[in-house]
């Protein structure tokens, strides 16, 4: 068995126990990404120099039985994270040259914790994008086959996770850009409820929906990560003070007494024929774990999409002004004055998908618009929570595809919007509603593709959820298929 | 037409966003029909609703008022396109 296969517990054994040193495992993970990531393009930039020097300190504080969870183990991170002193570009043109001066949050505890950066993952421009197809460094392929996405927005680093190029990594989800690629490269993710985890120095796209989650290859490895980067920030005011539990005492095999609801409007007539057998599969699965089933409804989910395309890209239109030219990002060389200063700025920096997105909010928050558009929005979304809020007084968790197919085919959608908009149905309603929902690998379809279900959970339930993904996974194979490459 | 290019035109100095010809044609058209789909919302009666925000309650976190260290100027400084004696630079805005 190679160093890149094993999990986050087995690596610290070995490192413990002096069986393997952190400067192995390291060499291990870049040469995984040496060989794979041609065909992949996972990474934006690795960080082969920084990551054998933090490996070299890690054996030595391990010899001095100086040791953390972490200590010793690399990661990669997508590229949306601020990383001190090392490039983060947010798969922009806009930031292609950004080094920040601080970390993110959520890094800063992972490396506290020991872990070494061995990279950066790539991602939609932005975090705006279902397939990866948006980033400025061109696309990522999906490890299971080349000619499909992988997802988007966390594209690279479902991708790095499927392809064994990383143990374990972060993801940001807005509208399901942790749990869709996820379920596109057969890997675990989790989107934790808003508040749960610190979005401070995560580049920002739409600030009431923006989490920060995990992925990995096994549910347990998300437990922990989720474990290590959960809880309050003093520099995120929107971080909630409750008290992180231990997630790992979630991983339970079995489901007795755990009523699961079945949302129908998830079970629509346009789910693919795969996707639906893998769900009536896992319905099978839950049932001889002991959990108990029960047909609920979410009636406004079919108004979700279009709730989301408004606040998401208002925010963001509210959030990418700070891209200016002034401070730290792309600035046109072929100004005259301050406001064709800032006008050619961002029209050289950001891409396609990203001008759209700024237009559709800035015109959604426009006066003589901002009522019938974002403020009518901002109302939907409390019926959508609403809907939520009902239904978790009668069941613990729901059950639903991640997505209405499998992964589709690179530039499948890239030129239709609105189409592209619409393979987050499944996942948006979760962001809205500003809970916790988990993807996990359960099925293949007739192409080899992988398919996932969803969990979702209520607010601050990551614990139900972990159980019921730990369940799924000890109870199937499908976790263990992994990409040839 | 939910949107004309005139409006897309404003929309876009608005977002302080330099369009080309071939970009005006193209975000009318989507827009026109990304509009078209959002407008289902119309269908709700959302009368007495209150609007949701963020879906966590929030309230002011108030901290104590003290001096703590941050980035400094130089660190502050060190993304900037242009800068001159400790300051950013840009185009003149006085005439």
């Amino acid at each position: 068995m190679e160093l890149f296969e094993l999990t986050i517990k087995e690596l610290h054994e070995k490192l413990k126990n002096r069986d393997i040193s952190s400067v192995e495992v390291t060499k291990s993970y870049l040469e995984r990404i040496a060989a794979t990531d041609d065909k992949i393009n996972a990474f934006v930039a690795v960080t082969e120099k920084e990551a054998l020097r933090a490996a070299e300190d890690a054996d030595k504080k391990i010899a001095a039985g100086n040791m953390d969870i972490l200590t010793g183990i690399p990661v990669a991170l997508k590229d949306i994270f601020l990383t001190k002193g090392i490039r983060t570009t947010c798969s922009s043109k806009m930031l292609e040259n950004f080094i920040p001066p601080y970390n993110a949050t959520a890094w800063e505890k992972l490396e506290k914790k020991g872990a070494i950066l061995t990279g950066k993952l790539n991602m939609d421009e932005f975090a705006m994008g279902s397939s990866c197809e948006t980033s400025a460094f061109g696309p990522t392929k999906n490890p299971w086959n080349l000619n499909c996405v992988p997802g988007g927005s966390s594209g690279g680093s479902a991708a790095a996770v499927a392809a064994q190029q990383t143990v374990a990594t972060l993801g940001t989800d807005t509208g399901g850009s942790i749990r869709q690629p996820a379920s596109l490269c057969g890997c675990i993710g989790l989107k934790p409820t808003y508040g749960r985890v610190s979005r401070y120095g995560v580049i920002a796209f739409a600030s009431s929906l923006d989490q920060v989650g995990p992925m990995a290859n096994s549910v347990e490895d998300c437990a922990i990560i989720l474990g290590i980067v959960a809880g309050f920030d003093q520099k995120d005011s929107t971080s909630v003070d409750i008290p992180v539990p231990d997630y790992e005492k979630s991983l339970v095999k079995d489901m007795k007494g755990v009523k699961i609801g079945l949302p129908k409007e998830y079970f629509i007539d346009g789910l693919d024929s795969a996707v639906q057998k893998a769900m009536n599969e896992a319905i099978a699965v839950y049932k001889g774990l002991g959990a108990e089933f029960k047909e609920v409804s979410l009636p406004h989910t079919d108004y979700a999409a279009a709730t989301y395309y408004l606040i998401a890209t208002a925010e963001a239109s509210s959030n990418l002004a700070r891209y200016d030219g002034v401070r730290f990002s792309h600035r046109s060389g072929e100004a005259e004055s301050l406001t064709e200063m800032y006008c050619k700025s961002r029209a050289e920096g950001f891409g396609e998908e990203v001008k759209r997105r700024i237009m559709l909010g800035t015109y959604a928050l426009s006066s003589g618009y901002y009522d019938a558009y974002y403020l009518k929005a901002q109302k939907v979304r409390t019926l959508i929570m609403q809907d939520f809020i009902k239904n978790f007084e009668n069941v613990d968790i729901l059950l639903t595809p991640v997505t209405p197919t499998p992964a589709f085919k690179i530039g499948e959608k890239s030129n239709d919007p609105l189409q592209m908009y619409l393979s987050d149905i499944f996942t948006i309603p979760v962001n809205l509603a500003g809970t916790c929902g988990i993807s996990v690998p359960a099925g293949l379809s007739r192409d080899g593709l992988p398919i996932g279900l969803q969990l979702i959970g209520k607010p601050f339930g990551e614990e139900s959820i972990i159980r019921g993904a730990y369940a799924f996974e000890q109870a199937t194979e499908w976790h263990k298929g992994r990409a040839r490459l | 037409m939910k949107i004309t290019k005139d409006q897309i035109k404003q929309v876009a100095t608005l977002a302080r966003l330099e369009l080309s010809e071939q970009e005006i044609t193209t975000f009318t058209n989507q827009m026109d029909s990304i509009l078209a789909y959002v407008d289902k919302l119309s269908e709700l009666d959302v009368s007495g609703i209150t609007p949701t925000s963020h879906a966590v309650p929030l309230e002011n976190r108030f901290r104590e008022d003290v001096v703590t260290p941050s980035i400094g100027v130089e660190n502050a400084l060190a993304n900037a396109p242009d800068k001159v004696d400790g300051f950013f630079r840009v185009p003149k805005v006085i005439e």
